[in-house]
């Protein structure tokens, strides 16, 4: 199993990109770059809730928890660790 | 930058009289841009389209009843069909506001009843179980919209629920996973679609055009079904701020009830306003959001002049170039790969 950045990174390039990356970056703003948009937005809440086990609450909803995979591994991490889970790397 | 705001003189159904910002002003001369669009009407449908008259599908609310009545005067009403398309959620209000303007303009009309072409297609069904699996006991008897949460509230993603009233008046409201609110969105389309499949019937057989009846802040901003009520051969009112149109309302002595009532999208069994879903602010404060962003003016300077903060503008005018972006496609003719 990839760590959760990978994890990550592969379902934005995949499913936003067709996986075509170029060169974005861990920090690149999903917003910024026309990356995700407001239907995207709602399609990555999906698959972090669904992959991970967590409720994204509405408040939650926020570029600082998801415009950028940097943000969404951070986001991800803090709630796994409100549930007493650790995300192991390999 | 003046900051003397001063004005317009309209009466909207929303927070009453708006200003304009600094000494800009949303205020037009409705004699004039009257006769302007009455002379392009003409012109177009002459020379560019070349069809003998123009078909409108009245809603019941302004901007329709703008559009027909800025084609009646400019065509004459025997080159305008109105056609009432109401389904089996429609609001009883909706027909009758529409009939009162075919029957105030003196035009043809044509009522479609497009309840039965949407069962065929599903529509009821397909919406019923999309709804059911949010709310299980969402079922006969009941009636629900879809909403979003307002930028305003300083959320740049949008959340969308639906609202859901039960038979004893309960009323449930479930924040939508990204499945069930396509289903939703794309079950509620057929709507917007099999009107103008209507439209275009009527228009085919009179050899007339399809009038489109969005306002700017709809066209800009993309509230509309592509190949749906996005469809039309001409938009006679896209280039005009939804308080120009209450004033053109005024001026063509459209039915005080239509002028009176809040914009709707009437496409949901329970009422829903449009800044529920799409706008996020009354469209008062929205036409002075994009106003001011169209004419480069200053945050502090629309601000004042919608009630606003000046970071609430900001945030409305991030999120108006969010829709024009995520809506640009709905613009578009298919694409190709080269130009032919």
């Amino acid at each position: 199993m990839s760590d959760p950045r990978s994890q990550i990174r592969e379902f934005v390039v995949q499913n936003f990109l067709f996986g075509e990356n170029g060169d974005m970056t861990d920090d690149a703003s999903f917003l910024a770059q026309g990356i995700i948009d407001s239907t995207g937005v709602l399609e990555l809440v999906s698959h972090i809730e669904k992959t991970y086990g967590i409720r994204v609450r509405d408040e939650e909803l926020t570029p600082d928890n998801l415009d950028s995979i940097n943000a969404v591994v951070a986001y991800v991490e803090r709630k796994l660790e409100e549930k007493g889970w650790v995300m192991v790397d390999g | 930058m003046v900051l003397a705001f001063f004005s317009v003189g309209l009466n909207t159904p929303g927070s009453g009289t708006v200003k304009a910002p600094g000494n800009h002003s949303l205020d037009l001369d409705p004699g004039n841009e009257c006769s302007r669009i009455a002379h392009w009407l003409r012109r177009v449908l002459a020379t560019t389209l070349r069809r003998r008259g123009v078909v409108v599908g009245v809603s019941g609310g302004v901007d329709s009843a703008v559009t027909a009545t800025l084609a009646t005067q400019a065509l004459g009403k025997e080159r305008v069909l109105v056609l009432l398309m109401p389904e089996r959620h429609s609001s009883p209000e909706t027909l009758d506001l529409s009939r009162l303007v075919a029957e105030r303009l003196g035009v043809r009309v044509v009522a479609e009843d497009i309840t039965g072409v949407l069962e065929a297609l599903g529509f009821y069904r397909r919406y019923e179980a999309a709804v059911h699996q949010v709310i299980p006991e969402f079922g006969s008897g009941w009636s629900s919209k879809l909403v979003t949460s307002g930028v305003a509230a300083g959320r740049p993603y949008p959340v969308f629920s639906v609202i859901a009233r039960a038979p004893n008046g309960l009323e449930v409201r479930q924040r939508l996973p990204v499945e069930v609110y396509l289903e939703i969105v794309a079950a509620t389309n057929f709507k917007q679609r099999t009107r103008k499949m209507f439209e275009y019937y009527h228009a085919d057989r009179l050899n007339y055009a399809v009038a489109g009846t969005p306002n700017r802040l709809e066209y800009d901003q993309g509230f509309f079904v592509k190949n749906g009520d996005g469809a039309a051969d001409l938009k006679p009112i896209a280039h005009l701020y939804k308080t120009q149109v209450y004033q053109l309302a005024e001026y063509l002595d459209v039915p005080e009830e239509i002028r009176k009532r809040p914009p709707t999208s009437d496409t949901y069994s329970m009422s829903q306003g449009q800044d529920e879903f799409f706008f996020g602010l009354p469209f008062e404060q929205m036409d002075l959001c994009l106003y001011g962003k169209n004419e480069g003016l200053e945050a502090r300077v629309v601000a004042e002049a919608a009630r606003l903060t000046p970071e609430q503008v900001q945030a409305v005018w991030a999120d108006i170039d969010r829709k024009r972006s995520g809506t640009r496609y709905l613009h578009m003719a298919p694409l190709l790969l080269h130009t032919l």
